[in-house]
C-alpha cells in the first residue's frame, strides 16, 4: 500500500480578481512526510491544499506529484485524495455506499465494491455502523469514514483540510493521534491545513507556516520552534518576544538593535548593516529575574499582569520602550522570588536565548 | 459563593409551576394562541368538507336536494363508465404534466442554484420566473389562443414559410393545448421547492463526489437528484393536486372537447346535481389523498418544512 509521492510546488500562484491568496510558493514535500500547512485564516493555507488536489484552478506555476505534472488534471487522476473540514460524507448514503462511491463512479461491480468498503471500514473499526447513515455518527466517527472513504482510492498523497476544527478539545486530541499513526502506517504523504500551532507541532514533521500568501518557513518543528525565521513565526509561534527596533552594532557574532525611545538590545546574529530595521526574538521560557550579565541581555520593566498556570508563571512586563514583553517562569523560581502586578522587576537571559530574525524582502 | 448565586435562581424555578391560578392562565394563553387558527380551519375547511360528505347521501331531483341517507350517488358514480374514462383522461394529464413541470423545474432550479453564481443575480431571475403570475390564470391560458390557433402565430408562420399547406389542427382544443397550458400555468410549483432544497445542498459534496473521480452526470445522478427528491416531492404535491382539481384549463384549451374529474362536477353542479358532485368530489379527494399519501411514505419531506 505505500507508494507515497513527493510534492513539489513550482512559483504557484493563486489570484482571485484583483487579491492574491497564494503568491509564487515554492515547497518540495519529500514522500511519506506529514507535512502541516499553518497560519492564519486567510493566509493562503487552504488554497494551497485545494490546488494540490485539483479543486482550484492554479492561476501561475506548476504542481508535480511524483514525476507527474498534475497542474492540469482533474482532481481524481492525480492520485490525491482529500478529506473535506465538514467531512462532506453524502446524507442520503450509508457508511458501505459512502466509503464505496469513487469505485461505484469506476462502475466496479456492486459485491466487489461493497467488500472493499466494509475491509476500509474495519480497518478504521466502523464495520459496526456499516448500515447506518452519516448523520448517526458522532463528529469522530464521522472522521473515520471520511478518512476510510479517501483512502479506499489507495492515494499516493492524502490532503487534510482542518480534520480536527470541527471536534471538541479531548477527540482532538485523541483523533491527532490516530491522524499520525495511521500516516506511519500507509507510509503516503498526509498535508494537512490547520491553524492551530499545538496541532502542527504534534503531527508534523514538516511545518509550512504561512502568511499574506507566502511561506515564512518550512522547516522540521524543532527548527520552528527554536529557531523562527521571521517576526511572523516567532509571533505566531508565540514562544518569543519579538523586539523590533534599527541596528546600532554589529561585532563578534553579536548585534545590538536600539528600539524606538528605549533600551539596546542583543541578539546572535552578523552580516546587518547600521541603521537598519532588524527584529531579536528571545524566547519567553528562557527568561529569568535577575540583574543581566552584560548591558542589552536585560532589562527592568513593571509587572502589568501575572497569570498562574501552575506549573509556571506567566509575567507580562512592560518597560525599555516595549509594550508587553513576556516571561515565562517556573513556579518553583517564581515563588522563590515572588513579585505582584506594579513592581519593577529586573529580567535576564542567555546570549544564547536572543535571535536575530531574517525579514522576507517584499 | 456559587450557592449563594445559585439558590434565587432555583428557587423562582421551583415556585412558578406550584402557583395553581398562574398555571390555569397560562394554559388558557395557549389554547386562546392557537384559537385563531383552529377557527379558521374549522370554518373554512372542516365544516364545508363534513357538509360536501353529507350531502353525498342526499337525495335529489331536478329541483330539489332531500336530507336522507343513499348511496346511488356514489354506485352510480363509480359504475358508470364515463366517471371511469373521465378519470383515467384526468390521471394522463396529471402524469403527462408532472414529467414536463419536473423536468422543466428541475433544469430551471439547478441552473439557478448551480450556475449562477451571485445571490442578487438569483433573486432577479427567480423573479422574472414569477412574472407570468401578475396576470390571472385565465389570461394567461387564453393569451395561448391567438399563438396556436388556426390562423395563429404558428400556423400562419408555418403556412408562409410553406412548410404545411394547411393549418396544423392539433395546435389548440386538443390534448396538447390542455398540457401546454397546464405545464405553462404550473411549472414555477416545481421550480421554488426545488430551488430551495437544490440551494441547501452543502457544496462540499460536490467536490467530494468529483475528488472520488464522479462524472459531471454521474454528481447529477448520485448526488444531487437524490438529495432534491424532498423539494421534488413537494412540487409533485402542488402539481398533481392543482391538475386533478383543474376545470378551466381542460374546459377552455380542448375547446369542451376533453373532460377532466372537476369539469364533470361542474357540469353536474349545473344541472343543480349537488348529490351528485358531492360524491364526486369526495371520491376525487380520497384519490388525491392516496396519491399524497402514498409519495409520502417513499419520500420524507419533514426536513423541508
Amino acid at each position: 500500500m505505500s507508494k507515497a509521492a513527493v510534492i513539489d510546488i513550482a512559483s504557484v500562484s493563486k489570484i482571485y480578481g484583483q487579491t492574491t491568496a497564494v503568491n509564487a510558493i515554492s515547497l518540495k514535500i519529500p514522500a511519506g512526510t506529514y507535512c502541516c500547512l499553518l497560519g492564519p485564516s486567510g493566509c493562503g493555507k487552504t488554497s494551497t491544499l485545494r490546488m494540490i488536489a485539483g479543486h482550484e484552478a492554479i492561476s501561475s506555476g506548476d504542481i508535480r506529484l511524483g514525476n507527474a505534472v498534475v497542474t492540469d488534471l482533474p482532481p481524481a487522476r492525480r492520485g490525491t485524495a482529500m478529506m473535506f473540514q465538514s467531512y462532506a460524507l453524502f446524507p442520503h448514503l450509508d457508511l458501505v455506499d459512502n466509503v464505496a462511491f469513487s469505485l461505484k463512479m469506476k462502475g466496479s461491480p456492486k459485491d466487489e465494491r461493497r467488500a472493499r468498503a466494509l475491509e476500509m471500514l474495519k480497518l478504521m473499526q466502523m464495520d459496526a455502523y456499516a448500515t447506518r447513515r452519516p448523520a448517526q455518527l458522532s463528529g469522530g466517527q464521522q472522521q473515520r469514514v471520511a478518512l476510510a472513504r479517501a483512502l479506499i482510492t489507495d492515494p499516493e498523497a492524502l490532503l487534510l483540510d482542518e480534520p480536527l476544527s470541527a471536534l471538541d478539545p479531548f477527540l482532538k486530541v485523541r483523533m491527532r493521534a490516530e491522524l499520525k499513526k495511521l500516516q506511519k502506517s500507509l507510509g503516503i504523504t498526509f498535508v494537512h491545513v490547520t491553524h492551530s500551532q499545538e496541532e502542527a507541532m504534534a503531527l508534523a514533521d514538516l511545518i509550512v507556516v504561512m502568511n499574506n500568501g507566502r511561506i515564512e518557513q518550512a522547516a522540521i518543528p524543532r527548527t520552528v520552534f527554536e529557531r523562527p525565521a521571521t517576526a511572523f513565526v516567532a509571533r505566531f509561534m508565540g514562544d518569543h518576544n519579538v523586539v523590533s527596533g534599527r541596528v546600532t552594532e554589529c561585532r563578534d557574532g553579536l548585534v545590538s538593535v536600539e528600539v524606538a525611545q528605549g533600551g539596546r538590545f542583543k541578539g546572535v546574529g552578523a552580516g546587518e548593516e547600521t541603521g537598519a530595521l532588524a527584529d531579536l526574538a528571545i524566547r519567553i521560557d528562557h527568561v529569568r529575574i535577575g540583574e543581566p550579565a552584560e548591558p542589552g541581555l536585560g532589562f527592568t520593566g513593571t509587572v502589568q499582569n501575572i497569570e498562574y498556570r501552575g506549573a509556571s508563571v506567566k509575567l507580562s512586563v512592560a518597560g525599555a520602550g516595549l509594550d508587553e514583553f513576556t516571561a515565562i517562569l517556573s513556579d518553583k523560581h517564581f515563588f522563590a522570588h515572588p513579585v505582584s502586578v506594579g513592581d519593577a522587576v529586573p529580567l535576564c537571559w542567555e546570549p544564547a536565548d536572543s535571535i536575530l530574525l531574517g525579514r522576507l524582502d517584499s | 459563593m456559587s450557592i449563594a448565586f445559585d439558590q434565587p435562581a432555583l428557587s423562582a424555578l421551583s415556585k412558578a409551576p406550584s402557583n395553581p391560578l398562574r398555571g390555569r392562565a397560562r394554559s388558557l394563553a395557549s389554547y386562546l394562541q392557537a384559537a385563531p387558527l383552529a377557527l379558521i380551519l374549522g370554518f373554512f375547511l372542516l365544516l364545508p368538507l363534513v357538509m360536501i360528505v353529507v350531502v353525498s347521501f342526499w337525495d335529489y331531483d331536478f329541483a330539489q336536494m332531500y336530507p336522507d341517507f343513499v348511496t346511488f350517488n356514489y354506485s352510480e358514480t363509480l359504475t358508470s363508465w364515463v366517471t371511469w374514462k373521465t378519470y383515467l383522461n384526468t390521471l394522463k394529464y396529471a402524469a403527462l404534466v408532472w414529467i414536463l413541470t419536473t423536468t422543466i423545474g428541475f433544469t430551471v432550479a439547478y441552473f439557478l442554484a448551480f450556475h449562477i453564481r451571485t445571490t442578487a443575480m438569483q433573486t432577479v431571475l427567480f423573479l422574472v420566473c414569477t412574472v407570468p403570475f401578475l396576470t390571472s390564470n385565465i389570461i394567461r391560458m387564453i393569451s395561448w389562443i391567438p399563438v396556436l390557433g388556426r390562423n395563429g402565430l404558428i400556423n400562419s408562420s408555418l403556412i408562409e414559410s410553406g412548410l404545411v399547406a394547411s393549418p396544423v389542427e392539433w395546435l389548440l382544443y386538443s390534448d396538447f393545448a390542455v398540457v401546454l397550458a397546464m405545464v405553462h400555468l404550473y411549472t414555477l410549483f416545481m421550480v421554488t421547492p426545488i430551488f430551495n432544497t437544490l440551494m441547501r445542498i452543502d457544496r462540499a459534496l460536490i467536490e467530494a463526489a468529483r475528488d472520488a473521480g464522479a462524472s459531471g452526470p454521474q454528481i447529477l445522478w448520485n448526488v444531487v437528484l437524490p438529495l432534491a427528491k424532498p423539494g421534488i416531492a413537494i412540487g409533485t404535491i402542488f402539481v398533481v393536486t392543482l391538475v386533478m382539481a383543474d376545470f378551466s384549463t381542460v374546459q377552455v384549451m380542448s375547446g369542451g372537447q376533453s373532460a377532466s374529474v372537476a369539469l364533470m362536477m361542474k357540469n353536474q353542479m349545473s344541472l343543480l346535481q349537488y348529490p351528485a358532485a358531492a360524491a364526486n368530489a369526495v371520491v376525487l379527494l380520497l384519490l388525491v389523498l392516496v396519491m399524497v399519501g402514498a409519495l409520502l411514505r417513499i419520500v420524507d419531506i419533514r426536513k423541508e418544512l
